[in-house]
């Protein structure tokens, strides 16, 4: 992958909670408008990686970073970027659906309010819940609870949220791992087309849900007390049918994990 | 033949023996579990039926002698001189001049220190934090009663020699005081009780701390907020010594918290505490007084059933 392909890069990124290594020497380009998968067995750091960019490891005490997460190029945790700036631009949709408790409307809203969005709400609303293909099964009730939604459109609730503070980069972490196949199924087919527009890196401990939507797919394996490490990385195609490294192939065949 | 029979007769009644006591010991053991149980919960429920009736009771007879419509209307409350007058709104105003003192107090400050608690607050600070501000809700009000007398209204009183001795400035702040463990304690609470991954899911927006507080949290926790605001209101209506001691005795219709006042709660300790004897009408008065101010903590707690009803945001 050439360099000004990657949106997001992070070179030998080590995560500490505490003394305990979550993650380490992490690696990694993440490429412009296409989905990157990393998978991996549980504990092995996935998600905490993840969260490396945009930054919401600052919420957990305790936890620091070593090495470099590199945002088009920007170091994004030098001292004079202030997270808050950095979410606008890298969304964030969650394992489960958390939809506020109000309005779809007031949800949606959310992000654009608290950043000072100037211009037609209603008209930003609807194109966001139009992207997460909702916004057919909602119009006419924008002013009732998000909670009265089922899981799987409080999810794709949640993703127009995510669309409406009009990201560059979508993280989701196991985003289909508290909904039914059904409900799966259409956030895997809003992801495709999201990717036209977005780049996205999701998290998923599914691997058919990995083959089936990235492009790129990076696996993580937690090793002794050093927590999760790329063991590889590649075109999905190419390490689902042809890994290079063992570990992988017996990853993905299903013998551990 | 005969002595089979009887064997086995006997076999029988001994199993039916060994059976039924057992049967009938545990029967009986649980009926009388439950009527211990339910004999525990008639006694509150008898107890409140006891004093209502009671207040019931009495104020009638007292509504005998004193029309309503003077009760409720007068302006003057002076059963205890010569010149009887029966009108509540002195007591009434100095009633709500103090309580709604005390919340002015305590609804921000109380409100402003659970959001540290709840969202700012280091973990070891807010486990120290929290018993010292308990401790607070452990100090007897007789003590509040005297600290308001003897520190806080010379204070006031050095600020403004307006400020009369006993006066319902210094009762307010000092009831606010009281009050505000309660108000931050429970807000705090309720705010903690909101799921992590809806601050999260703000944060993910790019909020800052001070926006998930106030535009997620404090939403989402509103109903048990205003749980804590209303039960501290109804403490503040109810609340005796603080009143009785640093706000006077001295019933007057007015809405200025500098001079001397009477709430219902200090007027009712005046009577009860004096030497007005049992069965007169002014002694009837503190039932009359009594039933105004049951009734005005009971529509309080229909008043926050209604409010946390209507604009509770739920989470799952």
């Amino acid at each position: 992958m050439q360099q000004s392909d990657a949106i997001l890069q992070t070179r030998g990124l080590t995560v500490y909670y505490g003394s305990k290594q979550a993650v380490s020497d992490i690696t990694l380009d993440v490429a412009r408008h296409r989905i990157t998968a990393i998978i991996g067995p549980s504990g092995c750091g996935k998600s905490t990686l993840l969260r490396c960019f945009n930054r919401m490891n600052d919420l957990i005490p305790k936890s620091r970073i070593t090495g470099q997460v590199l945002f088009e190029g920007r170091d994004l945790y030098s001292p004079t970027v202030d997270p808050t700036e950095i979410r606008y631009q890298i969304g964030m949709v969650f394992q489960r659906p958390n939809p506020f408790p109000k309005s779809i409307f007031d949800n949606v809203a959310f992000g654009p309010r608290i950043n000072g969005f100037r211009g037609d709400l209603a008209e930003l609303v609807e194109s966001s819940l139009a992207r997460a293909a909702l916004w057919a099964e909602v119009k006419d009730r924008l002013t009732s609870s998000a909670l009265a939604l089922s899981g799987g459109q409080q999810q794709r609730l949640c993703i127009a949220r995510a669309l409406a503070v009009q990201p560059q980069v979508i993280l989701m972490d196991e985003p289909c791992s508290s909904l039914d196949p059904i409900a799966t199924l259409a956030i895997e087919d809003l992801m495709r087309e999201l990717s036209a527009d977005y780049s996205i890196v999701i998290v998923t401990h599914n691997m058919q849900q990995a083959a089936r939507v990235s492009d790129y797919t990076t696996f993580l394996m937690g090793i002794e007390n050093r927590g999760g490490q790329i063991i590889e990385y590649g075109e999905t195609r190419l390490i689902f049918t042809n890994p290079k490294d063992e570990r992988t192939e017996a990853y993905i065949t299903g013998r551990f994990g | 033949m005969a002595r089979d029979t009887r064997s086995l007769r006997t076999s029988i009644t001994a199993k039916a023996l060994s059976l039924l006591p057992r049967h009938w010991k545990r029967l009986l053991w649980e009926r009388l579990i439950r009527l211990t149980l339910a004999a525990a919960a008639v006694v509150s429920v008898l107890t409140t039926v006891g004093i209502v009736s009671v207040l019931l009771f009495e104020a009638v007879l007292f509504f005998q002698e004193v029309s309503i419509l003077e009760f409720l209307t007068g302006t003057r409350w002076t059963p205890l001189f010569a010149s009887q007058h029966f009108g509540i709104l002195p007591l009434i105003t100095a009633t709500i001049i103090t309580s709604a003192g005390a919340m002015l107090v305590a609804l921000p400050l109380g409100l402003l220190s659970a959001i540290y608690l709840s969202e700012y607050a280091p973990d070891p600070v807010r486990r120290g934090l929290k018993p010292v501000l308990e401790v607070l809700a452990g100090i007897p009000t007789v003590v509040y009663g005297y600290f308001a007398l003897l520190f806080v209204t010379p204070l006031l009183r050095q600020i403004s020699p307006n400020v009369s001795v006993f006066n319902g400035l210094s009762a307010s702040i000092v009831m606010g005081i009281m009050i505000l463990p309660m108000v931050s304690s429970l807000s705090e609470d309720a705010m903690r009780a909101v799921p992590r991954s809806l601050r999260e899911g703000a944060y993910a927006l790019g909020s800052t701390k001070l926006e998930v507080s106030t535009r997620v949290v404090i939403p989402a926790a509103l109903s048990g907020i205003a749980a804590a605001f209303i039960l501290a209101i109804s403490r503040a209506v109810g609340e005796t010594m603080i009143v009785a001691i640093a706000a006077g005795q001295n019933p007057t219709f007015t809405l200025n918290p500098f001079v001397p006042i009477e709430t219902m709660t200090a007027y009712i300790v005046q009577v009860s505490m004096g030497d007005t004897p049992t069965g007169t009408l002014e002694f009837k008065t503190i039932f009359a007084v009594g039933l105004t101010l049951f009734l005005l903590t009971l529509m309080m707690n229909l008043l926050s059933q209604y409010v946390v009803r209507r604009f509770r945001e739920e989470y799952e």
